[in-house]
């Protein structure tokens, strides 16, 4: 079969493209390997620093097992609530449909269009406010709990889970009343094991949105001890003398769970992400 | 449903409703009230618009409008066709290692927006990995300073933003290309149709609802732009690439706190997003 000069130039056209975009990881985990002085000299050779850089990163004074763990806890805690609230939310807004319930999902759509750049100043008032309230102190600036709090019910994931409730049988339902069991255990003991599919999807995107936060956290998150990754990676290059090798070993590292994540449940991860696909 | 069913129900609604109304909607009004209130810190007084009248003869208000607006003129059309194109190549059938194509267009999306502008300053720095291959190569003489300077940290940061998310709006358009019946691209391969063609006469109109979609998306983005500037730019040199919301940022947290004047400046990004959408809804409707 004779090759046409169209065909050459769409392979030449996408491996181009699929260069560019994988050019800058690569380098990335290539100048996790060298020493800062290889890495200027533009190397693409990988060295044999990265235990030496690895070491740099952790004894670091700007704490990174400790921005780690924080990233961690928030990255947890905010999905496993997340996925409490935000999906009973959905479930209840597609299952149990009526006027006045409409209307509430539509108030919670509107919350969509509101830009977070208009709320960084209400919020950072609103919480430097809690830290004087007992019964508040737990998400008052300066906690993780500040973090997670504003994450947990987001318009996007009630409309994800909203949306997947169709592809829920509502027969289970009928039948799980008949049985006699409560609403309540209908939605945990029925709707979350069967939409598993669904929640796989929520949980890897509100778990990267949450690792990758970071205007709210750099506002929230002042003393040194609470704060997660980003934050800690962004100090790291914003200094005068950067070490380019720690701080590539400092991002390899700080991308190694959601790159887990996008290489074993890709098709999760692109369903999360764009929210238009079925789960 | 019985009422008593209905009833229930709210329990699972109740908790959602009441955090995005104190989260959001509750923030909102007090961020419109403080529009109109200036003041050092917590210590406000109501003064009518003066917050809105001094957006009007503030340089750097004006630097970080102009530069946020010059990202989304230029970046996003750029950024949606170079998506269209990838996407309506990658959609042939016939094309060999289309999954290992799409796989790594796509993996710039695995980066956090922090992570991905420092990997993007360091190689983009003066001595930095770019300049020393433009220098190998002998296509320039001199090191281009990306960052310092105005023109070239603008051309950085559209191609940064660019790179980390071509691939996230080129699976919206195959996911939408796959809903085209094959059948209407047989048809037009019988007329003759070329390949420019069935592009504008086909791809282009039935993709028009996804085309919106991310359009609008990239849109309300851009003009939060946050993360890439600071991390790599730092709004530098001199503002020429600060946008509204650093420049919110750097009102509350690097001069004396003036929130009156940074809520009524992130009103102008909710009414920036308000209008702009309506633009293209109105647009991208049927005549």
């Amino acid at each position: 079969m004779r090759i046409k000069p169209a065909r050459i130039l769409t392979y030449l056209f996408l491996i181009i493209a699929a260069f560019v975009s994988v050019f800058p990881l690569i380098w990335m985990m290539i100048a996790a390997t060298n020493r800062s002085v290889d890495i200027m000299k533009g190397t693409l050779i990988p060295g044999t620093y990265f235990l030496e850089n690895l070491k740099s990163v952790l004894n670091s004074n700007l704490g990174y097992v400790n921005a780690f763990k924080n990233s961690l806890w928030i990255a947890v805690v905010t999905t496993t609530l997340a996925m409490l609230v935000s999906s009973a939310a959905g479930y209840a807004f597609g299952v149990y449909r009526s006027k006045p319930k409409k209307a509430a999902f539509n108030v919670i759509l509107l919350s969509m269009m509101v830009p977070f750049a208009a709320l960084m100043v209400p919020l950072f008032r609103l919480f430097s406010r809690f830290s004087s309230i007992p019964g508040l102190k737990w998400i008052a600036l300066n906690t993780s709990g500040a973090v997670i709090i504003i994450s947990i019910a987001t318009a996007f994931l009630i409309f994800f889970f909203r949306q997947n409730t169709a592809a829920f049988p509502k027969e289970l339902i009928e039948a799980a009343r008949l049985d006699g069991l409560s609403e309540y255990r209908i939605f945990f003991k029925i709707y979350m094991p069967t939409m598993n599919a669904t929640y796989a999807a929520a949980i890897v995107v509100t778990f990267m949105t949450s690792w990758n936060n970071y205007l709210w956290p750099l506002i929230a998150l002042q003393s040194e001890d609470k704060r997660t990754l980003p934050l800690i990676i962004s100090a790291m290059g914003s200094s005068y003398t950067p070490d380019y090798g720690m701080i590539m070993t400092a991002i390899v590292i700080s991308t190694i769970p959601t790159a887990l994540i996008f290489f074993f449940m890709q098709k999760q991860f692109v369903a999360g992400m764009t929210g238009a696909v079925k789960g | 449903m019985s009422e008593r069913v209905q009833k229930k129900a709210w329990v699972f609604i109740v908790p959602s409703i009441f955090l995005i109304l104190v989260f959001v909607f509750y923030p909102m009004v007090q961020a419109l009230i403080t529009s109109f209130q200036t003041g050092i810190g917590a210590d406000l007084e109501f003064e009518g618009i003066a917050n809105y009248r001094r957006m009007l003869t503030d340089g750097t208000f004006r630097k970080a409008l102009f530069n946020t607006l010059i990202f989304l003129i230029i970046q996003v059309p750029i950024m949606i066709l170079l998506a269209l194109a990838i996407s309506s190549v990658l959609n042939d059938k016939r094309l060999k290692f289309r999954g290992l194509f799409r796989t790594a267009i796509f993996l710039p999306c695995v980066t956090s927006l922090v992570s991905y502008s420092i990997i993007f300053k360091s190689l983009f720095a003066t001595d930095g990995f770019i300049n020393v291959c433009l220098m190998k190569l002998n296509l320039i003489d001199n090191p281009i300073t990306w960052i310092t300077d105005p023109f070239w940290a603008k051309v950085l940061i559209i191609i940064a933003i660019t790179w980390r998310w071509t691939g996230y709006n080129m699976v919206f358009y195959l996911a939408g290309l796959q809903g085209i019946d094959a059948s209407v691209y047989e048809a037009a391969d019988l007329d003759g149709a070329n390949a420019f063609q069935r592009f504008f006469h086909i791809t282009l109109p039935l993709l028009k609802p996804v085309i919106l979609f991310t359009t609008i998306n990239s849109t309300i983005g851009t003009l939060q732009l946050f993360d890439e500037p600071m991390n790599i730019t730092n709004g530098g040199p001199a503002n020429s690439t600060i946008t509204i919301s650093m420049y919110i940022y750097n009102l509350l947290f690097k001069y004396q706190p003036n929130f009156g004047y940074a809520a009524a400046i992130s009103y102008v990004i909710v009414i920036l997003i308000v209008i702009l959408s309506m633009i293209q809804f109105k647009a991208g409707d049927d005549k």
